[in-house]
């Protein structure tokens, strides 16, 4: 028995440190990534190789593995940064350039890498949602600004993600952040607290436990969410459903846009296939396979957008933007002096 | 030769699991130590550190941990007399249901609290019902409450493992002669049973602490933003900041802390001899005899029942129901009891690459789980013969075999990634390093609990058998391993359960050809629609289910092994 185990531990650290396997494309994702099944095979059958997929954790947790792996990459593709950490990407000079030819079919607004060696491959706006049928029954307004929340007529109704735990909670700070200014932030999030907004860690808790409007039948009729979420709430819903039992609020500056990244890993042995899977990505069939399995929008502009989306969600016309430079040096200030703030 | 026979196998005992230690643990820690402290990490700069929130995330770790070890205690111990001392019917269901808990992902338990006593759940609704109450009266998730709750609902089943083990294998006769002596029951206890309980009570009592001192998910999930740990700032620190060098340094003090604590707890226990006999299982109990007995243990059962089993039996009831989000105008939120998210796990609506068949996430957490109970009870059990026949445990053994416990998931999970993910190929590997992984997490349990199992077996056993012509290499067989059969049963159940709800480093090496139930479960959480909420809830049940039969056949195991011992 004791020489099984060793002959186990030796073998395994053994085959783990040589043995190379040239014909694999690996992709290292975020935990949300999802596509259809022959989109892939098609293009495995076609270049002859196996594309494999890790799903590595969140953008920060793919950005950590993609920089302690920088002199020994152990993937060819990385997808998933977005706009919050994508400086950080840059100057961490993870990704080769690549000029895709399918980059002129983006609109320049989600070209945030002049270098092109971060490709936007959608983009999903962070919203809050609320439950029709609490505002319709209160006879209550909608809240038209971020301002508005703050008013006493929708104390307690509210539950926002930590900012230091989650992606939606980070973006709905930068919002505030775009809104009323690195002075200005923190006297509104004190006039929240104060107007009882409920502070969760993620946003699974927020949606499924604190929400209202969800499954899980929450106590709070507004949270901070996806812009998708209502279209999710029909297409997953238990019974046929006509119409979203949520609707996003997208006045100015109310929804912050994600938007996420693929590149091409420095010191890639198949720069050649890494720029073939790109194209892919950057394609309109793959586009098109996209908002139903990640619920975010394609961003290439010749991709059609399913129907589901197009009758369940509100898009803003004015999103929260801030500098991607800026947010990646002040993300910690931020959220340190946020938590000093709101976590007392 | 012959008086060295016994040395080298120490040796060779200690080998093994010294070996895999350095190996699994200490070079994958070393390495990413070095990463975060050595030279040439100018990449991972470190911004200003808020000793604010530090300092305050260290003194609540503290105070949680503290208030949580105690609760827990408060209810394991009588629990550990109940099942320590007395038969009852129903008594193997409700320790496995009492064990149950312990796999559960905190996503799920959080879910299965909302339903029982959130803002709307059941027992809110009941009560606003019955005294025609506008708002909820119950408000207890998003506390300090909900923490202490949910940290007592997971480790209780420590201390009843632990010492209701060691409480059913005490030598009565001395109890017994107290009170034939004309000592109060109380008083045996106080001065007999609670002293010689000590070194176990003490031991299950670390172990709980250092669970709840790296309590990660329940912090974050049942406790709402308002607290913050050392694991939690450590995760904080690694995945929004990047700031490896603080991860680092909390992880250290992290470390620090459980060296310290598990040192001190040694010191207490140490030269405390139990005089525990090796006990045929079930010999010690009893059937409860006087009214007062009767009295408690129907009390102390209905308790662990409302304690441990109800929030399970409402995850269970959750998984039947169906969610109704239809934008109606109905006074309660409507449900139905229906099969359709079970039916609903095997159906993969969008062709996705990534659907994952219930029965392959059922599958591999069977494989990962049953990996990792091999490992770690061939690991536990060598160092264990190792440390104690000669006749003393060794307390740096000892020491340094908690410090897995002890270890933040992102840390040893960052570590993994730098040393074993150095090269495309490497990944192929994951799978194999998961039950490593799982095993090295559970080894503290599993030694803990066989240790005193082993050190009760008194040494003239061995002589009297090699007397009577039993040859050397089989006295373990003839011998100890019987004696040990019980513990290693228990040992074996929890390396078994927390390799199934481990969740923390797994997520750094999870393939998704490979998926688990808990990483299922995750995967529909992300997504809005009752229809996957109702799919979690759904796999959620099915571990659970699984679990259970695990569990009770791991449990045959031993009461066939009785039958066999007493006949």
């Amino acid at each position: 028995m004791k020489k099984t185990i060793f002959i186990f531990a030796a073998g395994l650290l053994l085959i783990a440190a040589c043995s190379q396997q040239p014909n694999n494309l690996i992709v290292m994702t975020h935990d949300s990534f999802a596509i259809s099944e022959a989109i892939i095979t098609a293009f495995e059958e076609e270049n002859n190789i196996k594309v494999v997929f890790l799903p590595s954790g969140d953008a920060g947790s793919i950005l950590n593995r993609a920089i302690l792996s920088k002199n020994a990459p152990v993937a060819d593709i990385l997808y998933g940064i977005d706009n919050t950490y994508l400086s950080r990407a840059i100057d961490e000079n993870l990704f080769e350039v690549y000029n895709a030819p399918l980059l002129a079919e983006i609109p320049d607004e989600y070209k945030l890498d002049s270098k092109n060696t971060a490709i936007p491959i959608d983009y999903g706006d962070v919203c809050i949602n609320y439950q029709k049928r609490f505002f319709r029954e209160n006879n209550l307004d909608l809240p038209t600004s971020l301002k508005d929340l703050t008013d006493p007529k929708y104390a307690n109704l509210l539950v926002v993600e930590n900012p230091a735990t989650s992606s939606p909670g980070l973006a709905f700070l930068l919002a505030t952040i775009a809104e009323f200014g690195e002075d200005g932030y923190l006297e509104y999030w004190n006039d929240l607290k104060e107007n009882g907004i409920v502070v969760v860690n993620d946003w699974e808790t927020a949606y499924y436990t604190n929400f209202s409007g969800s499954a899980g039948k929450g106590a709070q009729p507004m949270v901070v969410s996806y812009g998708t979420s209502p279209a999710a709430e029909v297409i997953f819903s238990e019974e046929e459903l006509v119409e979203s039992p949520t609707a996003s609020l997208v006045e100015k500056n109310m929804c912050f846009r994600q938007i996420e990244f693929a590149g091409i890993l420095k010191g890639t042995k198949n720069r050649i296939l890494a720029e073939k899977f790109i194209d892919l990505m950057l394609s309109a069939e793959f586009q098109e396979d996209i908002p139903l399995n990640m619920f975010v929008f394609p961003a290439n502009r010749n991709a059609v957008i399913p129907q589901e989306f197009l009758d369940n969600i509100q898009l803003p016309e004015v999103p929260a933007v801030l500098e991607t430079d800026k947010i990646a040096e002040m993300r910690e200030t931020w959220i340190g002096s946020w938590r000093e703030l709101m976590l007392q | 030769m012959k008086k060295t026979v016994f040395r080298d196998q120490h040796f060779l005992f200690w080998i093994i699991p010294i070996l895999f230690l350095l190996g699994f643990y200490f070079f994958p820690m070393a390495s990413i130590f070095w990463r975060t402290f050595g030279t040439g990490t100018n990449a991972l700069t470190t911004n200003q550190v808020n000793w604010t929130i530090t300092g305050k995330a260290i003194g609540f770790t503290f105070y949680q941990a503290l208030l949580s070890t105690f609760y827990t205690l408060l209810i394991g111990i009588p629990a550990s007399l109940l099942f320590g001392r007395f038969s009852f019917r129903g008594k193997n269901i409700l320790r496995i249901l009492s064990t149950l808990p312990f796999i559960f992902p905190t996503v799920v338990v959080a879910a299965g609290f909302n339903a029982l006593i959130g803002p709307n759940g059941w027992l809110n609704l009941l009560l606003m019902d019955m005294f025609q109450l506008s708002t909820p009266p119950i408000h207890l998730l998003n506390s300090i409450t909900a923490i202490l709750i949910a940290h007592v609902f997971y480790n209780t089943s420590i201390v009843i493992r632990v010492v209701g083990t060691a409480w059913e294998q005490l030598d009565r006769k001395i109890e017994n002669a107290a009170r034939m002596l004309g000592a109060s029951p109380w008083n045996v206890f106080r001065k007999i049973t609670f002293p010689l309980l000590f070194p176990s009570i003490s031991s299950a009592a670390i172990l709980v602490f250092l669970f709840d001192f790296t309590s990660f998910g329940v912090i974050l999930m049942m406790g709402g933003a308002k607290y913050t740990t050392i694991e939690v700032e450590i995760y904080i620190q690694t995945m929004q900041f990047l700031n490896l060098k603080m991860a680092g340094i909390l992880s250290f003090i992290q470390l620090f802390f459980t060296m310290l604590l598990t040192f001190i707890s040694l010191q207490i226990s140490q030269g405390k001899q139990i005089p525990i006999v090796p006990v045929i299982g079930g010999e010690g109990s009893k059937k409860p005899n006087t009214l007062y007995e009767k009295v408690f243990v129907f009390i102390m059962a209905v308790v662990l029942v409302i304690l441990l089993v109800s929030p399970t039996a409402a995850l269970l009831l959750k998984s039947l129901l169906s969610y109704s989000t239809k934008d109606l105008s109905g006074v309660l939120p409507s449900w139905r009891l229906s099969s359709e998210n079970y039916s609903g796990l095997f159906i993969n609506d969008r062709q996705s690459l990534f659907f994952v068949p219930p029965i392959t996430a059922v599958k591999n957490s069977m494989l990962y789980a049953a990996g990792s109970m091999v490992i770690s009870i061939m690991l536990g059990t060598f160092i264990v013969f190792g440390n104690s026949s000669a006749g003393r445990s060794n307390k740096w053994i000892d020491l340094i075999i908690m410090l897995p416990l002890g270890t933040s998931a992102v840390t040893l999970g960052l570590g993994y990634l730098t040393v074993f993910s150095t090269s495309p190929n490497s990944i192929r590997w994951f799978p194999v390093l998961i039950p490593i992984v799982h095993a090295i997490i559970s080894l503290p349990f599993v030694i803990r609990i066989i240790q005193p199992a082993v050190q009760s077996i008194p040494e003239n056993l061995h002589h009297a058998a090699v007397t009577l012509g039993v040859p050397k290499h089989k006295l373990w067989r003839i011998i100890d391993l019987p004696l040990i059969k019980g513990p290693l049963i228990t040992a074996a159940i929890y390396a078994f359960a927390i390799s199934l709800g481990e969740f923390g480093a797994t997520s750094f090496l999870a393939r998704p050809e490979y998926p688990t139930m808990p990483l299922a479960i995750y995967r529909y959480l992300n997504l809005p629609g009752a229809e996957n909420y109702g799919k979690a809830m759904a796999m959620a049940a099915i571990l659970l289910v699984i679990c259970g039969i695990a569990f009770i056949t791991i449990e045959r195991l031993q009461i066939k092994n009785k039958g066999l011992n007493s006949k």
